[in-house]
């Protein structure tokens, strides 16, 4: 019988010929889906965002309207109008045809940034905290210098700077995500580094990049994914919000805070049509926040 | 306690550098001519000519930003190319408004956050623990910029019980936060703002106050027979370094990080400065208030750093 228990739970499933009882030895991730199926509140939430990602994937076959076919006549109608479930925009464009296909590029704004950050991020961390001394401190007071802006005011100060656009708001979040992911994947990385087991791997004459792959990133990964799938609703968030101010994604494309933004002149005419916008993102992000808590329940990673 | 404050303000200064740095290359972010940014588009080509040898803009990187540094360490900070006013008028200006804002946002956002996460603290994992974390959750979720677009749709258009946007007749000018005419402004942007950080405040509570009920010395309070309220209040107390902490980086990102709601409202504030100065792209007031506020909030980590050396005396020893 063989024990290659690792961070799993032992069950005791069945006796051996011998008499000794025979172990069932889950794996890490075997536990990990075992903790998540029984959450069903993270389930519950995760389903929802799998549906948000598919609305924002099936959106042409979804909408009922083309999201960008606007009628003088028919602006701001309220709830039912024609046929227009959620009633019309300023430019009477269908709403709701408009909120289905904003579902693409809140995901794409909150998504690819944190991927991006959770990438360079995550490898300037190990390089810091795995060459230590000089290179530690040269990169770590670098971010130091970021973390000292706050997100939102990092944000618009990059895209204010470089001018509006999807590219530019994607660069710029992913500016204000890299400090944080950064810091994780150094203190992870720091704190395997002087262990003995890196050591004897060392001794053994196994190269930097041989010890990062094997030994450094399986310990490095957790933490930062965990940090980084909390980020997506901060992303979404402050992706609207450049929208909102002009920046970020530009008109006509369909976009929940670009949205907010025009539709806010009309709030004399039609109020609540203009409250849709926000209340896609705010479900949006507290599903992925919910998501990411019962996630890092589940893999058991402290921050 | 004296050479903790020589040391977090020795490491405060590179910080500060380096923030004013990144400021610095924000002109050379933009595309285009940094020159031609920071000057009228009718400015004439002799004036051109001249403004650029005397800025240095005709000399390397790194001296430009030394000129740019001397420059702004006196104060002057350029001219606005939409108003043609210096940027630091304009900035301090709209500072105070958002100071205004912001002061009557922080109490209000402590009291509630640190109030309902101590309560849920107290009892982790009753009904009342769950309520507010998931109340938490969602207010660390919400657009607050959306908030305040309902907020106005409510109590603005559905039933006209409060002003939209904007501070009123005088606007800034006179405007006196203890006169109800003024004040009735001051209503909706404070709550809205106010709702930013009652979120995260309840959350670091709760954690805190949890951690503190595990400690050691609490079993002993309770072991000589002290009542449940002195207990409460040792807790309390223990667990308020580290929420102090999260408070003072949300006053800082409220300083800062207010833009989106001071332009729902129209707030003439920094923030809805920045807005402005985005849209016109006037360069030298986006560069001069991102620089005064990313300021502000390294001032103010300092001083929660301090405060809080102050508060507990084993980060002193630390």
């Amino acid at each position: 019988m063989s024990l290659t228990q690792t961070a799993g739970t032992a069950i005791p499933a069945a006796w051996n010929d011998d008499g000794a009882p025979s172990v069932r030895v889950r794996t890490y991730w075997q536990s990990v889906g075992v903790r998540l199926r029984r959450d069903e509140v993270t389930l519950a939430f995760g389903a929802i965002v799998l549906a948000i990602v598919l609305v924002a994937i099936f959106a042409p076959a979804l909408a009922p309207f083309d999201p960008y076919k606007g009628s003088i006549v028919g602006r701001l109608k309220p709830f039912g109008w024609r046929g227009h479930p959620l009633g019309t925009d300023e430019l009477g464009r269908d709403l709701l045809s408009r909120l289905i296909y904003g579902a693409r590029s809140s995901l794409l704004m909150g998504l690819v940034p944190v991927v991006v950050a959770m990438l360079t991020g995550g490898t300037l961390g190990v390089i810091a905290g795995f060459a230590g001394k000089r290179v530690n401190t040269v990169i770590m007071r670098m971010m130091d210098v970021f973390y000292a802006f706050p997100s939102v005011l990092l944000a618009v100060a990059i895209s204010g700077a470089m001018g509006g656009g999807m590219l530019n708001g994607m660069i710029a979040l992913s500016l204000v995500f890299i400090p944080a992911l950064c810091r994780i994947a150094e203190t992870a990385t720091a704190q395997v580094r002087t262990l003995e087991y890196i050591e004897a791997a060392r001794a053994t004459g196994a190269g930097a990049l041989t010890i990062i792959r094997h030994h450094v990133l399986g310990n490095v990964l957790g933490p930062v994914f965990i940090y980084a799938s909390s980020l997506v609703s901060v992303a979404i968030l402050l992706a609207s919000g450049l929208s909102f101010l002009g920046l970020g994604i530009k008109p006509p494309t369909a976009d929940w805070g670009l949205m907010l933004s025009t539709l806010r002149d009309s709030i004399y005419v039609n109020p609540w049509i203009c409250a849709l916008p926000g209340a896609a993102i705010f479900v949006t992000s507290i599903c992925f926040n919910l998501l990411s808590d019962g996630i890092r329940a589940a893999m058991d990673v402290r921050l | 306690m004296l050479t903790l404050v020589g040391r977090r303000i020795l490491y405060a200064i590179p910080i500060a550098i380096g923030v004013s740095i990144v400021c610095f290359s924000l002109v050379y972010l933009a595309p285009g001519d940094p020159l031609q940014l920071l000057l009228p588009p009718d400015a004439p080509a002799d004036a051109v000519a001249m403004i650029k040898h005397a800025y240095g803009f005709d000399r390397p990187i790194p001296v430009q930003y030394v000129l740019w540094l001397w420059r702004v360490l006196h104060g002057d900070f350029g001219v606005s190319i939409a108003t043609r006013r210096p940027v630091l008028l304009e900035v301090s200006g709209s500072l105070y408004n958002t100071c205004m804002l912001t002061l009557f946002a922080v109490p209000i956002a402590f009291v509630i956050g640190y109030s309902f996460g101590a309560i849920a603290g107290c009892f982790p994992g009753k009904w009342i623990d769950r309520v507010v974390t998931g109340t938490a959750v969602m207010g660390v979720s919400l657009p607050n910029y959306w908030v305040g677009i309902v907020l106005v749709i409510a109590f603005s258009v559905e039933i006209i019980a409060l002003p939209a946007t904007g501070m009123g007749r005088g606007g800034s000018a006179g405007f006196n936060p203890l006169v109800w005419a003024d004040a009735q402004y001051m209503i909706l942007p404070v709550i809205t703002l106010a709702m930013v950080p009652i979120g995260i405040l309840a959350r670091s509570t709760r954690a805190a106050v949890a951690e503190v009920q595990g400690l050691d010395f609490v079993t002993t309070l309770r072991a000589k027979g002290l009542s449940e309220s002195a207990v409460i209040r040792h807790v309390l107390k223990n667990a308020m370094a580290p929420v102090l902490a999260v408070m003072g980086l949300q006053f800082g990102y409220l300083m800062g990080g207010s833009i989106l709601i001071e332009t729902v409202f129209t707030w003439p504030g920094s923030g809805f400065l920045l807005s402005k100065s985005i849209i016109n792209r006037d360069i030298p007031v986006l560069q001069g208030a991102i620089l005064v506020l990313a300021m502000i909030f390294v001032a103010t980590n300092l001083c929660v750093d301090l405060l809080q050396a102050m508060i507990d005396p084993r980060i002193r020893r630390a």
